[in-house]
């Protein structure tokens, strides 16, 4: 099962992604239709319909649990609960049913599953799906195979122990005899489900820790992968909302007689502003035939904004509170022994992060479609119940009258857990009497994301006699997600923002960790990794800051600071091992070949952090040549558990560290007059493929253990690890991201 | 509204839609073909690349009343079957994550290797840098696009 700790850590209070309770929301639909009269278009597009990564499976008469269908024709069809958005779960999770099933890869095909309580919580995120999805679905495949077995026994009427399945087929060991998965699943199905089905030695694999690649590539690259952004539906709608650039802004009032004359445009509507924890903007939609009409209809809109209360809000008064606030104390979250701060020499740094959009390459869209007090949707999602549940409170309509496809998305990072555009299509919808499919642009993702909260951390530490620790305070100051969705009353606003630090891993035996929450009216959400990408660059840098005041190598000045004293739980498989971090710590340095010489102006930097149950160590190779920062090497060791799938495991490892290079190289968004300055690619830069790493080498450690994370815990050593780097490079040391900013001739 | 005769992946399209739609839209809302791409809307990210006459372009800002008679190739012409070189290198090497750029990826290096049939690697990043990936999925990138040019010079080889 799924743990709920996690949505609290993003900021979202378990009811908030699962709700069905309409009575509870009071959303104004008064004037609504502004214009009304949608015109009636004459567009009817031809059914376009997506074929979840292949072809579907024949007659399935075997259907032991909700993931697995046999079919008298041998194939295998595995429907996989989560959402699909480039991690490649649904490769791995298949594989997983497969090998414990010992069916024949070539011929187990995947289907999405929709929105249903029988898959369990398909909320995708936190790294979630193959840890929590290991046990349930092995014993799904395993079962299956006891009943094909138990099937054939009877058959040929012998001991169900005495036989045994090789890829799709039972043998009897004695006889030889044999018979294939398809032939046996009409007999199967009529058998009682077996319970404790003994699960394989993990040296029995025979897919799982093997490449497999994913089974969404090849249509990929023929362009036959489909995207929400690539439905229709006939009689569907297109529709653009131009929204209120001040962030709690609404409409005075608009003209949209232009937009009218386009031709294309069908009707346009007022949508009102949700607030929070949707964070609907207040904007005009318009409506028209194709996305190009639409596009035009919206340069066409004259519309005169209330800004309302937040207009004067801006990142540069944001982050002088941050500066002053921290200065004080703030609310304890941690607490170890005496923190005794009073010395000459102690040591401090304060490091800046800003707000982050999530930009995944496929904006923000959803279709839907209101009949009635019935609605489907059609969603590029990460959190299908939320969406289901967000839709029922704004429409007033019952959850379980609302169906939603899980639509394969390009790209989530936290984004499409959120429920605006699937609240704005149903809206649209209801208003049109038709399919719509709203579609974001670009500068709409950038200026009304859920953004990762911008923050503050000053750090503290004074040292004992030999260099290491004695007392540190790491005060973080931070626009909580917890007050974005719950509000500024919400309880706990630490709780999403101090992951990674007030559970930091060091032994330090007098430590506090503070917070103080920042009110800002932005919407903040979950970005890749949460508070990791902030916290561990702080803690990861602090501790190399103290490792050169100690005058010691910061290598090994972690590894003498692990707190080797903390236990794992022999019952837990998941609680945190000291030797488990330590261990890839060293496999990075190795690998990296730590204190060997190097070309003249480089330096290596080295970082480690433990979070989705992931332990993750990465050690950069960088120099400043010219005024930029180069990239030579990244040596990368991962500690996950049992990898499924090294081939797409290995891709979220080289993609969690560009990712977290990219941020640290170029990404900012900020606040100016409550409203984001960013509007695309060219403000908000995202790494290209020039300012890659010459190479990224991945090094799993080799493990029985259950799998952990992956998406995630890569990324927030990446940051720190390069920062280190280049003051080992340049003596200069990054405290403020992105380094774009950065003058190196200073 | 005007009508445009297009070529698109070796076929003759009549179209009806307004001249300064961009070619972009034409190809997806029109023509349903689909595995172009929108992302930035400002050629700024490859996302929608397309071959015109054989050249890269950002299709997005490319107006239809402005193709004429050249021909378009998209991701859906580039092969018969899905076994381009690039497509199939892409596949060997399991580049795409989430997959959305990957289209405007291979129709760019696809550009690339009918120019150059051997580049180096920073010939590789200087004709790639336009096409941004959100994933990350770069350094696979790299060698996905050399790897298409051994594919490409072996097919070569046979003919």
């Amino acid at each position: 099962m799924k743990d709920q700790d996690f949505l609290y850590q993003i900021g979202l209070a378990p009811d908030e992604a699962e709700t069905s309770d309409a009575a509870s929301w009071e959303f104004s639909r008064r004037d609504f239709f502004k214009i009304g009269a949608a015109a009636s278009g004459g567009l009817l597009l031809s059914m376009y319909w997506p074929s979840p990564a292949s072809a579907k499976a024949g007659a399935a008469v075997f259907e032991p649990n909700v993931f697995v269908k046999i079919g008298t024709d041998g194939l295998v069809t595995f429907t996989s609960p989560e959402c699909e958005m480039g991690q490649g779960s649904r490769t791995s999770l298949a594989v997983i049913v497969t090998d414990e099933l010992d069916a024949d890869w070539s011929m187990v095909r995947i289907e999405q599953a929709p929105l249903h309580e029988q898959y369990g919580a398909q909320w995708t995120g936190g790294s979630t799906s193959i840890r929590t999805r290991w046990n349930e679905l092995r014993t799904a495949g395993a079962t299956a195979r006891a009943m094909l077995i138990a099937a054939a026994a009877e058959t040929w009427r012998v001991d169900p122990a005495s036989c045994t399945t090789d890829r799709g087929v039972v043998i009897h060991r004695a006889s030889g005899r044999k018979l294939p998965y398809g032939e046996l699943a009409e007999a199967a199905a009529r058998l009682p489900a077996p319970t404790d089905v003994p699960l394989k030695d993990p040296k029995d694999f025979r897919l799982i820790g093997k490449p497999m690649g994913s089974v969404d590539i090849p249509a990929m690259t023929r362009g036959e992968a489909v995207f929400g952004f690539d439905l229709t539906l006939p009689g569907m709608r297109y529709a653009v909302i131009k929204r209120c650039p001040v962030f709690g802004g609404t409409v005075k009032s608009f003209d949209a007689s232009g937009t009218e004359a386009v031709p294309g445009v069908l009707a346009v509507f007022e949508v009102q502003p949700t607030g929070r924890p949707f964070h609907v903007a207040a904007g005009v939609a318009v409506i028209a035939e194709t996305t190009w009409a639409a596009l035009k209809g919206r340069e066409e809109l004259d519309v005169d904004w209330e800004e309302g209360p937040h207009a004067a809000e801006n990142s540069k008064t944001l982050s002088e509170q941050m500066h002053t606030l921290t200065e004080t104390p703030g609310d304890v979250i941690f607490e170890k022994g005496n923190v005794v701060l009073d010395t000459e020499d102690v040591i401090q740094a304060v490091y800046e992060m800003p707000f982050l959009s999530h930009a995944p390459m496929e904006p923000m869209n959803c279709i839907a479609h209101v009949q009635g007090n019935r609605c489907e949707l059609w969603a590029p999602t990460q959190n299908p119940a939320a969406n289901r549940g967000a839709v029922a409170r704004v429409l007033g309509i019952p959850a379980q009258n609302i169906h939603v496809n899980i639509i394969m998305t390009g790209g989530g990072f936290g984004r499409r857990l959120q429920s605006d555009y699937a609240i704005e299509a149903a809206l649209l919808s209801k208003a049109v009497g038709a399919p719509v499919k709203v579609l974001w642009t670009r500068d709409d993702d950038l200026q009304h994301d859920f953004y990762r909260p911008a923050n503050l951390h000053r750090l503290d530490a004074k040292l004992d006699a030999n260099g290491y620790p004695e007392a540190l305070r790491h005060r973080i100051a931070s626009t909580s997600l917890a007050e974005s969705s719950g509000g500024p009353d919400v309880e706990n606003k630490h709780r999403s923002e101090v992951g990674g630090a007030a559970d930091m891993r060091y032994r330090i035996p007098n430590r506090r960790c503070e917070f103080v929450n920042i009110s800002a009216a932005i919407p903040r959400g979950a970005w890749r990794s949460v508070s990791n990408t902030f916290t561990a660059f702080a803690v990861e840098s602090f501790i190399d800051e103290m490792a050169v005041a100690a005058g010691k190598d910061p290598y090994q000045y972690r590894r003498d600071l692990i707190d080797m004293s903390v236990k794992p739980d022999p019952d837990n498989p998941f609680s945190f091992d000291p030797a488990r971090l330590k261990g890839v710590l060293d496999l990075a340095a190795e690998k990296a070949g730590w204190g060997k010489e190097l070309p003249p102006g480089h330096g290596l930097g080295i970082a480690c952090h433990y979070s989705f149950l992931t332990y993750a160590a990465e050690v950069i190779e960088a120099s400043v040549e010219d005024g930029a920062v180069k990239i030579h090497r990244v040596v990368a060791a991962v500690d996950c558990g049992t990898v499924v799938n090294p081939d797409t495991g290995g891709s979220q490892v080289e993609g969690g560290i560009i990712d977290g290079l990219s941020v640290a190289f170029h990404q900012a968004i900020t606040l100016r007059k409550g409203r984001v300055r960013q509007d695309n690619f060219h403000d908000y830069p995202l790494m290209r493929i020039n300012e890659a790493p010459a190479s990224i080498e991945v090094h799993f450690v080799p493990s029985d253990a259950p799998p952990t994370g992956l998406g995630e815990p890569v990324l927030p050593p990446a940051a720190p690890a390069l920062a280190n780097a280049l003051f080992a490079a340049t003596g200069k040391r990054i405290r403020t991201l992105p380094l774009a900013e950065f003058d190196w001739r200073g | 509204m005007a009508r445009f005769t297009l070529i698109v992946n070796g076929k003759q399209r009549e179209v009806d839609v307004p001249p300064d739609t961009p070619l972009l839209w034409v190809l997806r809302d029109t023509l349903g073909l689909t595995g172009t791409k929108y992302s930035c809307g400002e050629a700024l990210c490859g996302a929608c690349t397309v071959h015109l006459n054989g050249n890269p372009i950002a299709s997005c800002r490319y107006p239809i009343s402005a193709v004429g008679g050249q021909t378009v190739t998209t991701i859906e012409g580039l092969s018969a079957d899905g076994t381009h070189p690039v497509q199939q290198a892409w596949v060997e090497l399991s580049v795409p994550q989430c997959g959305y750029c990957q289209t405007g990826q291979i129709m760019q290096a696809a550009a690339l290797l009918e120019d150059n049939p051997n580049p180096s690697l920073a010939e590789v990043d200087a004709a790639m840098a336009g096409v941004l990936c959100r994933c990350g999925t770069y350094l696979r990138i790299r060698k996905a696009v050399q790897r298409a040019a051994e594919l490409k010079s072996m097919v070569g080889g046979v003919r």
